[in-house]
């Protein structure tokens, strides 16, 4: 092993992935305190032009310095990053929203609660597209976030705040969010790893809501292996959050290293659709090229077009926001709704239009009617496979300024997304190749609950590339 | 609309939010391409159905006054 001085060690504590951060901290190669200031001098230095975080942690130090290197929780030490849609005591909450800006939460979302439970130390609050309405972080109303492989273009979003921490070594690892697309999106654009559990398997409860019926929290990490052990201990039933998932939950971190011969992958071609560039179609085919290099047997899957998801997806979508974001009246706390941007005023013009009567049937009923097609298509390919992989976005990061062009941006960028979120699915995303310099990414889906079956396959991809080590020059 | 949704809009977006809701509809229509005619709607995909908790009463919570009781304030005033 290289022999490095302890200064050297000491520069690079921020770029250690979660399971190395934990390593050397319980072999007392640095403390918590060390590895939170490195954290702390890499966003002093990048944050300006970034703008990854909205709200760092005044306390983040302090809380480092009270752990001990004999402290076995399970993430001890460790600084994450979080959305700002996961409401945290003590931390400003905003959802990037100027409606909120300033607000200082009431109670602990569950998520949050369970991570500092477990010993984290919550770094900061991050940047992304207001109420989440967006796959850019550019409709923040405060803000965009640079991609950090290349400041001129986009992060993705929602979570792109979070996505750009963990790509810029700002913290070890980052809670996200994903409604369609919001977690893996960000993390294909910015070259890292994000994981997007079944629905239910993690609570909702203090997350401020988007679409209530898709929105699933996950960690954004730098190897899948990080996000097994993030996702270990914010998953499971919470009596808080009505549909979060009785069911219990499985051992995800031990035998990661599962083989992956004899599985049987489906390759969906309906999702190399006319958008997609061929440079990244190529990056994709050698993707699923590496599966079937370690044995796997990989197939076409034939697959409802995703141009169906998107019309589900917007239409419940936007229902759900005009009713979730009605609380907002600027009566009890926040300010008042002429403090909307554009992109929240759209979507819940959209959404109450689609839910009045006259045309709920046409709209709201017909979308909740394919999405059950939508489900039942998944579950005809889940009988034949054991996972569907495919492209997670038609292009690598787009420049500053591309969503604006679109009233559907969202929508349409996160197409390849919509299906496997309107069903509830597992999916995470992984790096797989680079075109033009930005990062593209490959999604592996699974059905409900088989996040043990999709992380598996994904650490089997990242053991046998090297992908996931690339980092941006900052 | 904008009422319905208790937004205000200023002129000039009503008519950009026209044109927009136009294309926007004109792109999820769609969906009306597919049949669905024995298909059940589905609001939710977790199947749970009636996820209750039982009544607690916190009896310490309670602070009697005379045949009255009080509780105190749950969240803190900043």
């Amino acid at each position: 092993m290289e022999i490095i001085s302890k200064y050297q060690l000491f520069l690079m504590l921020n770029k250690l992935t979660l399971i190395e951060a934990l390593a050397g901290l319980r072999a007392k190669k640095f403390t918590s305190a060390e590895l939170v200031q490195s954290c702390l001098d890499q966003i002093k230095k990048h944050n300006k032009k970034l703008n990854a975080f909205l709200a760092i942690n005044e306390n983040a130090l302090d809380e480092a310095k009270q752990i001990t290197a004999n402290d076995q929780r399970p993430l001890a030490g460790i600084p994450i990053a979080v959305k700002d849609n996961f409401l945290t005591v003590g931390l400003p909450t905003t959802a990037s929203s100027k409606v909120l800006e300033g607000y200082m939460p009431q109670y602990e979302s569950t998520v949050t609660r369970r991570l500092k439970d477990a010993g984290a130390i919550i770094i900061g609050k991050t940047n992304m597209d207001a109420w989440a309405h967006g796959s850019s972080t550019e409709t923040s109303d405060f803000g965009a976030t640079l991609n950090p492989w290349n400041s001129s273009h986009l992060p993705g979003g929602s979570s792109g705040g979070s996505a750009a921490a963990v790509a810029a070594d700002m913290c070890i690892a980052a809670i996200g969010s994903e409604t369609a697309g919001s977690i893996r999106q960000p993390a294909a654009w910015c070259g890292i790893t994000g994981f997007k559990p079944t629905y239910g398997r993690v609570s909702r409860y203090g997350v401020i809501a988007m679409a209530s019926s898709t929105d699933s929290p996950g960690p954004l990490t730098k190897t899948v292996g990080d996000s097994a052990l993030i996702t270990q201990i914010i998953a499971g039933h919470d009596p808080y959050d009505a549909t979060s998932s009785p069911k219990s939950v499985p051992d995800f971190v031990s035998n990661l290293k599962s083989k992956i011969s004899n599985l049987k992958i489906g390759f969906a071609k309906e999702y190399l659709v006319k958008e997609i560039r061929p440079e990244v179609k190529q990056v994709i085919l050698d993707a699923a090229k590496k599966f079937a290099d370690l044995g796997a047997k990989v197939d076409e899957v034939k697959l409802l077009h995703p141009k169906y998801s998107i019309g589900v997806y917007t239409i419940v979508q936007r229902s759900e926001v005009s009713s979730n974001l009605a609380r907002y009246d600027g009566i009890r706390y926040g300010h008042d709704r002429s403090y909307f941007g554009d992109e929240a005023k759209r979507r819940i013009m959209l959404g109450t239009y689609v839910l009045s009567s006259g045309y709920y049937d046409r709209y709201y009923n017909k979308a909740q009617k394919v999405r059950t097609l939508i489900i039942k298509d998944f579950e005809q390919a889940f009988k034949k496979f054991d996972l569907i992989i495919g492209p997670v976005s038609p292009s690598p990061a787009l420049p500053i300024g591309a969503s604006k062009g679109s009233p559907m941006f969202g929508e349409l960028e996160d197409m390849l997304l919509e299906p496997s979120s309107i069903a509830g699915l597992t999916s995470i995303s992984v790096p797989c190749g680079f075109v033009d310099g930005l990062p593209i990414g490959l999604q592996i889906t699974g059905p409900q609950f088989a996040e043990k079956l999709v992380m598996q396959a994904a650490h089997s991809y990242q053991q046998a590339t090297t992908w996931h080590h690339e980092k941006p020059t900052l | 609309m904008a009422k319905l949704a208790n937004l205000i809009l200023k002129p000039a977006e009503e008519a950009k939010l026209k044109k927009q809701f136009e294309e926007t509809l004109k792109t999820v229509d769609v969906i009306n391409e597919l049949d669905t005619s024995n298909i059940d709607p589905t609001s939710q995909v977790t199947g749970l159905i009636n996820v209750t908790r039982d009544d607690k009463i916190d009896k310490s919570r309670i602070i009697k006054i005379g045949d009255y009781f009080k509780v105190p304030a749950i969240f803190n005033a900043q």
